[in-house]
């Protein structure tokens, strides 16, 4: 957390505007805690860790939330959070050198919409397509978490990585391919 | 998601149908909130108490130390010294290189001469 200490408050600021600031802030973070954390945990791969980035994210907004809102013009703030959450997780594994070594720790999801007979089948599924979401490169793979954990649109997903629309779509459709591919290969 | 990607035809695996399923949105522990909250709030008491730390005694010692005409000398003969230092060398170098000049004219001179 020593990395947040500095210039946390958001500055000059008379205290009307910053309670104001600070009930934005409150709102944004309710609405988003469970995008945020989501994005992190399957990023990350473990709870642990997916706290850590989820805390260090919604400082870092809290530091730059008032320019944020006045160069938002209006626009949601997810796909900000979003990059912000992206980019601590980029420093995550260049800082430790490291990824996932599982690729989830909790990798035993239940598909909600099977029927019954086909739960142990699908269990086998879920974990072979977490295990190769894993192996895309990177960008393939924020773009899929982005759009199937947190529903992000094209665009939403765009900015957040800051990329175009169209090569954003493109981004989406390779991955998606390359999964079927890795898939059928099993 | 009917934008995500169009399906790939042949395929024996619905992944998006798939990736649906296996990365269903998480549910942040509850402690979590908290969590965040309470470093924000030691954080930002944190960053105020620095900054009133900082500007308390800058106000007090350095401030004052600044307005003190006394302090403005040293200042001054710093620069006067590195003044005179940088001319002494300056005089320095070009007496080196007017006895250089004064030798490689006497060498031509004797060796005109045949000395």
């Amino acid at each position: 957390m020593s990395g947040a200490r500095e210039n946390v408050e958001p500055a000059s600021l008379d205290p009307a505007a910053k309670a104001e600031l600070d009930k934005a802030f409150a709102e944004l973070y309710r609405d988003h805690l469970k995008d945020v954390y989501s994005y992190a945990y399957y990023r990350v791969g473990n709870q642990h860790d997916a706290e850590d980035l989820t805390e260090q994210a919604f400082l870092q907004a809290y530091r730059h939330f008032d320019r944020a809102r006045r160069e938002s013009d209006g626009r949601p703030l997810r796909p900000w959070l979003i990059r912000i959450a992206h980019n601590l997780a980029l420093n995550y594994y260049r800082d430790r050198s490291r990824r996932p070594q599982t690729p989830l720790e909790n990798a035993d999801p239940i598909p909600a919409r099977h029927g019954t007979e086909a739960i142990a089948e699908g269990r086998e599924e879920l974990r072979q397509v977490i295990a190769k979401l894993d192996d895309l490169p990177d960008d393939r793979r924020d773009a899929l978490i982005m759009r199937f954990a947190l529903g992000m649109d094209n665009r939403e997903i765009a900015r957040a990585l800051g990329r175009s629309d169209g090569a954003t779509k493109v981004l989406i459709h390779r991955a998606i391919k390359q999964l079927e591919e890795a898939m059928a290969d099993e | 998601m009917s934008e995500a990607s169009e399906r790939i035809t042949g395929s024996t695996w619905d992944v998006e149908r798939l990736l649906d399923d296996a990365l269903r949105p998480m549910e942040p522990p509850e402690r979590l909130s908290g969590r965040f909250e309470d470093t924000l709030a030691a954080v930002t008491q944190a960053a105020a108490e620095e900054l009133s730390d900082w500007a308390e005694e800058l106000s007090e010692s350095e401030l004052r130390a600044l307005r003190d005409p006394r302090n403005w000398v040293r200042p001054v003969v710093a620069v006067g010294a590195g003044g005179v230092a940088t001319g002494a060398l300056l005089l320095l170098e070009l007496r080196r290189r007017g006895r250089q000049q004064t030798k490689s004219r006497l060498r031509s001179v004797t060796d005109r001469v045949g000395l």
